[in-house]
């Protein structure tokens, strides 16, 4: 029997540990300081957080398969390093496989935390500058003004093919007679040996260096250039310099993108609907609480440690894992909590049935507890089954997000239910034989109707 | 045993209410939310008080050739407009119109899903339910494998299919009606919800096919020669508390859900509440019934 009690004590104590843990100190008052102070703060959803969630798609249709995952994450990686160049916090970019059955998209997935303004977000990831190399057709040297005005940009250059795809490095050189800034660019092996091969073949031509599909400077060539490099003097002030340099490096998007969804989210909207969640659980738990102590009494006060125990759990997986909660989320975990009762309801219900058949108390609890198992068991396979397909298939981000709070709530709730409610159940239901324990071990809304009790005490 | 005895008359309630879900379906159907066919929603609200007239904004709104669009009142002081997708300069126009005359419009949210996204969507979604489905079916048949007599075990997982079935379409068919009533429209947590109510009826059924399991065993143990009906009618009446206490928990919960959690799980929630009632309702008053019927039947071939 003291076996027993230390167990459940330790039980309880741990439980503790856990409470403690996913308690949020200043989580009340301090939505931005919780964020950052907190070693395992708990991660909001933009729908919570306000914010903004864009899906692009990316065009890889010139590209070969093989080569698809290298671009995608070479993609990824300068969207990453643009959105952080604009100062969001926490932003979020991932590539991400999709499209119909037999036909792959390839997509990339970017959130903005805090931001709001669709627009100017779009542009600050989508705005790419273009750089590319474009010989003067022949005879278009000698054009006059006049026709120069009139020619279209494709009249008079031709596309080389060599573009900021090649492009490895750009840095800010100044010019060592005049001291004007510059842009000098390296390309890789291969924009190299096709630099090489144009500027071998066009000796004496005109090359035009094109910035957003608009001619920057046009030196003309004087010999083979080996060294992959080539220096853009263009009438830069240091400032415009710096910032080619920059979009340059941080530029050249590797795969064309087009905006296919956007989500945004409101700060304000954001936090209502977190506290309205928040709001939603505690009193969701206030009355399953209620209702289970009215309903079973002593295992009711069981289930609802049991039930605090589990919501403990819950939260601290939520910050370790750590799961990104969002609305769909939390109403996932507020569904599992009412689940969650269900099991110690089966071994209650077991139970009074044993105590009815005239078992002693002790007894009773081992065999409502083993005969509910085989319950438990088969009827949170369904749900854990629902869970993991819902969650590989999810539709939206919005179902994943709930499949995996539900499915960890399913499976934590079973936990519970074979550690806490019977470590707890053990300890408390040990020698009592008396009528009083009975009545309170027993159920329903008038006792002495209860035939359990009638049964029991004929027989004695 | 009254609901094993009086079955028929439970048979026909929910014979009844499928029927008027199926009509609802068929008549109104269920409208598609913009997850499913694209388009874009914005949301914004005013200052209290400040709140244009409709038709100023449409006239508004009229400027911009969007296609067909809707506006809708929300909330307190909130507009929600739906139009196809928008871009982003699109987007921008719309919020200047909607802030029309000097009374600022705050965005509260902004959707916008591309035709292709939604119809990946949709088809994601069909996956997921077909899937559950079967993969509900071959679960309940392994549960059920030692249990062939009197009933086969496929015979189990074809009963609670059928339960499954009365449990979707009859929130189904409340959705179509308000979707022709309030506009309702049906969106991918729409679909999730459809599937947990499947989960947790199949749950809900388990519980009881299980204790008629146990029972068949137990009354072979004792040598009780119990007939099947009273055999179920007993496993019933055992599991009647359990299923009912289940279910209220649960609909405590997601009802609280309803009523003060956030506005975007709202519709979630009542499906949910719905489902769940139907669920509880097919797995006493239908699920095991129809093991009796099925029984009888079988017996009535063997003569």
């Amino acid at each position: 029997m003291w076996k027993k009690r230390v167990s459940a004590l330790l039980l309880l104590a741990l439980a503790f540990g856990v409470a403690y843990f996913a308690y949020d100190k200043n989580g009340k008052t301090d939505e931005v300081s919780r964020l950052e102070t907190s070693r395992f703060p708990y991660k909001l959803g933009l729908d919570l957080s306000g914010g903004t969630h864009l899906v692009f798609q990316a065009d890889t249709a010139s590209l070969a398969a093989g080569e698809i995952a290298d671009s995608m994450s070479a993609l990824a990686e300068v969207v990453e390093r643009r959105v952080n160049l604009f100062g969001v916090s926490e932003p979020l970019v991932q590539v991400e496989e999709g499209g119909t059955v037999g036909n792959t998209e390839h997509r990339l997935i970017v959130e903005l935390p805090g931001v709001t303004d669709v627009r100017q977000a779009v542009e600050m990831i989508g705005k790419t500058p273009t750089l590319d190399f474009r010989l003067v057709r022949a005879g278009a040297e000698n054009m006059t003004e006049e026709e120069r005005a009139l020619a279209t940009v494709d009249d008079v250059f031709l596309p080389t093919g060599l573009t900021g795809r090649y492009l490895k490095h750009a840095t800010l050189q100044f010019d060592p007679t005049t001291y004007a800034p510059v842009v000098g660019i390296e390309f890789n092996d291969e924009g190299g040996a096709l630099f090489a091969k144009i500027t071998k073949e066009n000796v004496g031509k005109a090359l035009g260096i094109f910035l957003d599909g608009s001619p920057i400077s046009t030196p003309v060539i004087r010999q083979e250039i080996t060294s992959k490099e080539a220096v853009i003097s263009g009438d830069f002030k240091l400032e415009e310099a710096k910032t080619l340099v920059r979009n340059l490096n941080y530029g050249a998007l590797p795969v064309p993108i087009s905006l296919v969804s956007t989500q945004t989210v409101g700060a304000t909207l954001g936090e209502g609907a977190l506290y309205a969640s928040i709001n939603a659980g505690f009193i969701a738990f206030i009355a399953v609480a209620l209702f289970l102590i009215f309903w079973y009494r002593v295992p009711g006060i069981v289930a609802t440690v049991a039930l605090v125990i589990y919501i403990a759990l819950n939260l601290a997986l939520f910050k370790l894992i750590p799961v990104t909660l969002t609305s769909a989320g939390i109403a996932g975990f507020i569904l599992s909590l009412g689940m969650a009762v269900d099991a110690n309801i089966l071994i209650f219900e077991r139970m009074k049935e044993e105590l009815r058949r005239g078992l002693a108390l002790p007894e009773a609890v081992k065999e409502g507890f083993h005969r509910a198992w085989l319950s438990i068991r088969d009827s949170n396979s369904s749900s854990i089954i629902t869970a993991v397909i819902l969650y590989y298939f999810a539709s939206t981000p919005v179902v994943r997000g709930f499949a995996l709070v539900f499915g960890l709530g399913v499976i934590v709730s079973m936990f519970t239910a074979i550690t806490a409610s019977r470590t707890l159940l053990m300890a408390i239901g040990g020698k009592g034989e008396s009528q009083t324990t009975r009545f309170f071990f027993g159920s329903g809304a008038g006792s002495g109707m209860n035939p359990g009790i009638n049964s029991a005490a004929a027989k004695k | 045993m009254f609901i094993v005895r009086h079955r028929k008359f439970f048979y026909a309630l929910s014979v009844l209410l499928v029927i008027l879900a199926v009509l609802a379906l068929s008549v109104w159907g269920l409208k598609p939310g913009i997850d499913f066919k694209g388009g874009s929603l914005v949301e914004v609200e005013y200052p209290l008080g400040a709140w244009p007239a409709i038709e100023t904004i449409k006239a508004n709104l009229d400027s911009l050739n969007l296609g067909a669009y809707s506006v809708r009142e929300t909330g307190q002081s909130g507009l929600l407009v739906r139009t196809g997708e928008l871009s982003p300069e699109m987007h921008e126009a719309v919020l200047i119109e909607l802030s029309d005359k000097g009374i600022r419009a705050e965005e509260k949210r902004f959707n916008s899903i591309g035709p292709v996204l939604g119809r990946e969507a949709l088809q994601k979604s069909w996956i997921s339910v077909i899937m559950v489905l079967i993969a509900i079916v071959l679960f309940i048949t392994f549960a059920f494998r030692k249990v062939s007599e009197p009933v086969s075990s496929w015979k189990y997982a074809l009963i609670a299919i059928v339960a499954l079935i009365h449990d979707v379409v009859i929130p189904s068919g409340v959705f179509a009606f308000l979707g022709f009533v309030a506009g309702f429209e049906t969106d991918t947590l729409f679909v999730t919800a459809l599937l947990v109510i499947l989960g947790f009826s199949v749950h809900d059924t388990i519980v009881v096919f299980d204790r008629v399991r146990e029972n068949l065993r137990h009354d072979k143990e004792n040598k009780q020669k119990k007939s099947f009906e009273n055999i179920v009618g007993e496993s019933i009446n055992q599991t009647f508390v359990r299923s009912v206490n289940t279910s209220l928990t649960t609909l405590i919960a997601i009802f609280v859900l309803y009523l003060i959690g956030p506005e975007a799980t709202r519709h979630f929630a009542l499906t949910l509440i719905i489902g769940i009632v139907a669920g509880t309702y097919s797995s006493i008053f239908i699920g095991s019934p129809l093991l009796v019927t099925v029984y009888k039947w079988q017996e009535r071939q063997k003569k």
